[in-house]
């Protein structure tokens, strides 16, 4: 009897769970091992789409390969430029937001608007902003007898527009989640603190921080993730990779092999190794949280 | 009870408010700029002054852009609709019968099922495309709507987020149900679905939004004008038009327009979503 009821109730939680298995069997977890299988393609058939041998030609390509340097360095100055600033950054906004200023808020509409915005638009409204010739930002600065700067046409100010995009667009999903945070905390810490005449650094350092340990760390792992993953924002702003490549990223890199130059095997290759620093980043950043929350 | 953690020294409220009121006018200026930009001139938009407002509104920018024959944006928005609508629907019905069947029914495996589910969602999806483009080439779906839809139909995060809130819902309402002789798939859509109304809003908007703002995947599997959705549509708009920064403008404000009115008609469900899934940046 059991053994039926239970053999019953299996059938139908797999047809409750059809639907979403099919596509994620399918559209998710085949392409992991088929897209690792690729990368160590030794041939691959453009036509049949269909590859043989097996391995380590294509990683050997990408390790050697100058572009790929080029795209590794710039997406570690991206992450490490735009995570630290933009949570920092957020980190102070949501405590003002959080102090009952007036007209918060408005001010919470405004700050929260840039998260549903399209990457795309907004890159090419920074792009007319920044533009050197008639961009406003140009004008903005001649008024003080700045010279105008070649903000998205001189690799070596590319990187830099690029952080400022990039700080600008991550700053709205963190104010929220800190907000959240914040709002979180057990006021009567900070009543204690108050009688203990502890002072408003003081109740920052010893209450505000440490309470919003884990929410600190979940934001630095995914926000690192997301930096590794920028791409959109390159597309947005300079509508390729930057004048001479100066702005290419791990995900440019990847889709300019497979989709532009048809190299399978290798955008395989670059995916992959993408996907184990991530793992290395987000696996280093929770131990280094966890030891803090320990101690 | 008194705000906890309320600034009491005016001057610094004061400078507080200033802050704010500057750090605002930053997040809101590109906005500003694209929608004064789209209703310029090009005259305007390349004189050497700083012209804040346009002296005549040109609204035929937007004409120009919606029925352009190189970049149709009307096309474009027509097939953006369809994706994100479609693609919402499909994402809403596997989402609710996963999380039903996690939440409610004990099968075998049922724990070590959905613990693989959730390791896969540490891979990055851009790992994913290469092979799934070769996949909807093979099933002769390259360059169609389908394409954009399909991969996207059911969202492990979601069946989870999902999954989290019918948790909540008590298990003697589903108990009492049962002595009813209510069956699952009634007591699925009668009950759970209607307590669980703010969660599926809230999962609607962000898997609409997300697939409005699709970039990468749509471009890879777009061969021709009348497929492409709107930002790979701007995107192309961009790189063919040189300079033309108010007809770019008038497009990406009809990129940015539907999302700025989502936001803000469903504000608070954007919000409380993101503070409590903590969904992806």
């Amino acid at each position: 009897m059991v053994g039926q009821n239970s053999k019953k109730t299996f059938l139908k939680a797999m047809l409750y769970l059809l639907p979403a298995l099919l596509v994620v069997a399918v559209f998710v977890i085949f392409p992991m091992f088929h897209t690792l299988r690729m990368s160590f393609y030794e041939d691959f058939n453009i036509y049949s789409k269909e590859g043989s041998g097996f391995g380590l030609s294509s990683y050997i390509w990408v390790l050697q390969d100058p572009t790929f340097h080029k795209a590794l360095l710039n997406t570690f100055i991206y992450a490490v430029v735009t995570v630290p600033v933009s949570i920092v950054l957020s980190l102070f906004i949501a405590i003002l937001l959080d102090s009952r200023i007036r007209g918060s808020k408005f001010f919470q509409t405004a700050y929260f608007l840039p998260y549903v915005t399209n990457a795309i638009a907004i890159g090419l409204a920074f792009r007319f902003i920044f533009h050197s010739e008639f961009g406003v930002f140009n004008k903005f600065l001649g008024l003080f007898g700045i010279d105008a700067i070649q903000w998205l046409n001189d690799p070596d100010w590319s990187m830099f527009t690029l952080c400022i995009f990039g700080i600008w667009s991550a700053l709205a999903f963190k104010i929220v989640i800190f907000l959240a945070g914040l709002q979180g905390i057990d006021p009567q810490l900070y009543q204690a603190a108050r009688i203990d005449e502890a002072g408003k650094w003081k109740q920052f350092i010893k209450i505000t921080l440490p309470q919003l340990g884990p929410i600190m760390a979940y934001q630095f792992v995914i926000a690192t993730i997301n930096a590794f993953k920028c791409y959109e924002e390159v597309i947005g702003l300079f509508g390729d990779d930057g004048p001479l490549h100066s702005a290419t990223t791990m995900v440019y890199y990847m889709y300019d092999k497979f989709y532009n130059a048809n190299r399978y095997t290798i955008a395989a290759a670059s995916g992959v190794l993408m996907f184990l620093i991530i793992m290395v980043f987000t696996f280093i950043q929770l131990r280094m949280s966890n030891k803090k929350a320990e101690q | 009870m008194e705000q906890e953690n309320k600034i009491t020294n005016p001057y610094a409220r004061v400078v507080a408010f200033i802050f704010l009121l500057l750090g605002s006018v930053v997040m809101l200026f590109p906005f500003f700029w694209m929608i004064s930009g789209s209703f310029k001139t090009l005259r305007e938009i390349t004189s050497p002054a700083i012209i804040w407002w346009p002296e005549e509104m040109q609204w035929q920018n937007y004409t120009t852009v919606l029925t352009m024959e190189s970049n149709p944006f009307g096309t474009y928005f027509r097939n953006s609709t369809i994706v994100a609508i479609v693609n919402t629907v499909f994402t809403l019905f596997t989402t609710i019968l996963g999380a039903f069947a996690f939440s409610r029914l004990e099968f075998k495996g049922r724990d070590k099922l959905f613990n693989l589910l959730l390791a896969t969602m540490m891979v990055p999806s851009q790992m994913y495309i290469i092979t799934n483009f070769i996949t909807i080439t093979r099933m002769n779906l390259y360059n169609s709507l389908w394409a954009q839809i399909l991969p996207y139909s059911a969202s492990v995060f979601y069946i989870y987020l999902l999954r989290q809130f019918f948790n909540q819902i008590p298990d003697q309402l589903y108990l009492a149900s049962k002595v009813d002789g209510c069956s699952d798939w009634k007591f699925l859509w009668k009950i759970m679905v209607p307590n669980a109304k703010s969660s599926l809003v809230t999962i609607g908007l962000f898997n609409f939004i997300a697939s409005w703002n699709a970039y990468l995947w749509p471009l890879m599997v777009t061969g021709d004008i009348n497929k492409r959705t709107l930002s790979i549509g701007l995107k192309y708009f961009a790189s063919d038009s040189g300079s033309d920064y108010h007809l770019m403008m008038a497009g990406a404000t009809i990129v940015v327009l539907p999302l700025i009115v989502i936001y803000l008609i469903f504000q608070k469900y954007i919000i409380q979503g993101i503070a409590r899934g903590g969904l992806k940046g």
